[in-house]
């Protein structure tokens, strides 16, 4: 059962994501990274990493989509088309990615991957929190605080880049 | 761990949203279509991490914490990203790649 929902999402997330490169209306292509994304959120609480399939929902398929839709309503038309790839430029393209898949696969077939069947730890929220705000042997405090300057610096970035300059024309 | 399924398979689905990402990288021109092919990139080494994690050291938390903290970072470049998206469609009215060479000589 859970093999047959894992193939399922392996298919939704390679269709949409083929989709989601070739859609010629922009608006489709990111809807088509939407299912993509949440399909991901699917692998995620089938591995029953509940929090982080939550946290892939919320931020990814929740956010990010939303800024790349309004980012899209913004600047296109609605009925927008992009100009099609020119053939030379897709064929290249198409043969680089194919060449790269095919070289990574073959190495990872190559290599004998044994899934350990030691006690998983445990990954329920409340010991994801303290992990997150220990300092001690696991800890994750110092990238923590890190990323909280980041998304900071990002926030503030974001504000002072799109706003209209006032002496600007 | 998914009955029936190993890490090689979950490894392949990854590995090709990896390159249809890089596919589109490389023939889009749309800034925005530029970075959804990034976000797929992400997205897919965020799955690499989880299932390394799951499968190969169980009894660790670091691949599923890098892979929170991707998507955090994720985030924050797509805002920057969109930000600066939108600057270039008001400055030239078009976000074509091909059109953004200003700062070129």
């Amino acid at each position: 059962m859970e093999k047959l929902i894992f193939y399922i999402l392996a298919a939704v997330i390679l269709v949409f994501s083929v989709l989601t490169v070739t859609s010629r209306k922009i608006l489709r292509a990111a809807v088509y990274l939407l299912f993509v994304l949440v399909a991901t959120a699917g692998i995620y609480f089938l591995l029953n990493y509940n929090f982080l399939g939550a946290v892939q929902l919320t931020v990814y398929s929740g956010g990010i989509v939303v800024l790349i839709v309004f980012a899209i309503l913004l600047t296109a038309h609605m009925e927008h088309k992009l100009d099609p790839v020119k053939p030379i430029k897709g064929i290249t393209a198409a043969l680089l990615a194919l060449v790269g898949a095919a070289v990574s696969i073959f190495a990872m077939s190559q290599y004998p991957f044994t899934a350990r069947t030691t006690e998983e730890a445990p990954y329920d929220i409340e010991m994801i929190g303290t992990k997150l705000l220990s300092y001690g042997e696991n800890g994750y405090v110092l990238p923590f605080e890190v990323i909280s300057v980041l998304l900071l610096a990002a926030m503030v970035a974001a504000i002072i880049i799109a706003k209209k300059s006032v002496s600007n024309d | 761990m998914i009955e029936g399924i190993g890490v090689f398979d979950v490894l392949v689905v990854s590995t090709l949203m990896f390159f249809i990402g890089v596919y589109g990288f490389l023939v889009r021109k749309n800034l925005i279509t530029i970075l959804m092919s990034v976000e797929l990139i992400l997205n897919s080494v965020n799955i690499n991490f989880v299932i390394f994690n799951k499968y190969l050291y169980p009894d660790m938390l670091q691949g599923y914490m890098f892979s929170m903290f991707a998507i955090g970072i994720a985030a924050a470049e797509a805002a920057v990203a969109i930000a600066i998206i939108l600057n270039v469609f008001r400055k030239m009215t078009s976000i074509d790649a091909d059109n953004v060479d200003t700062m070129k000589y």
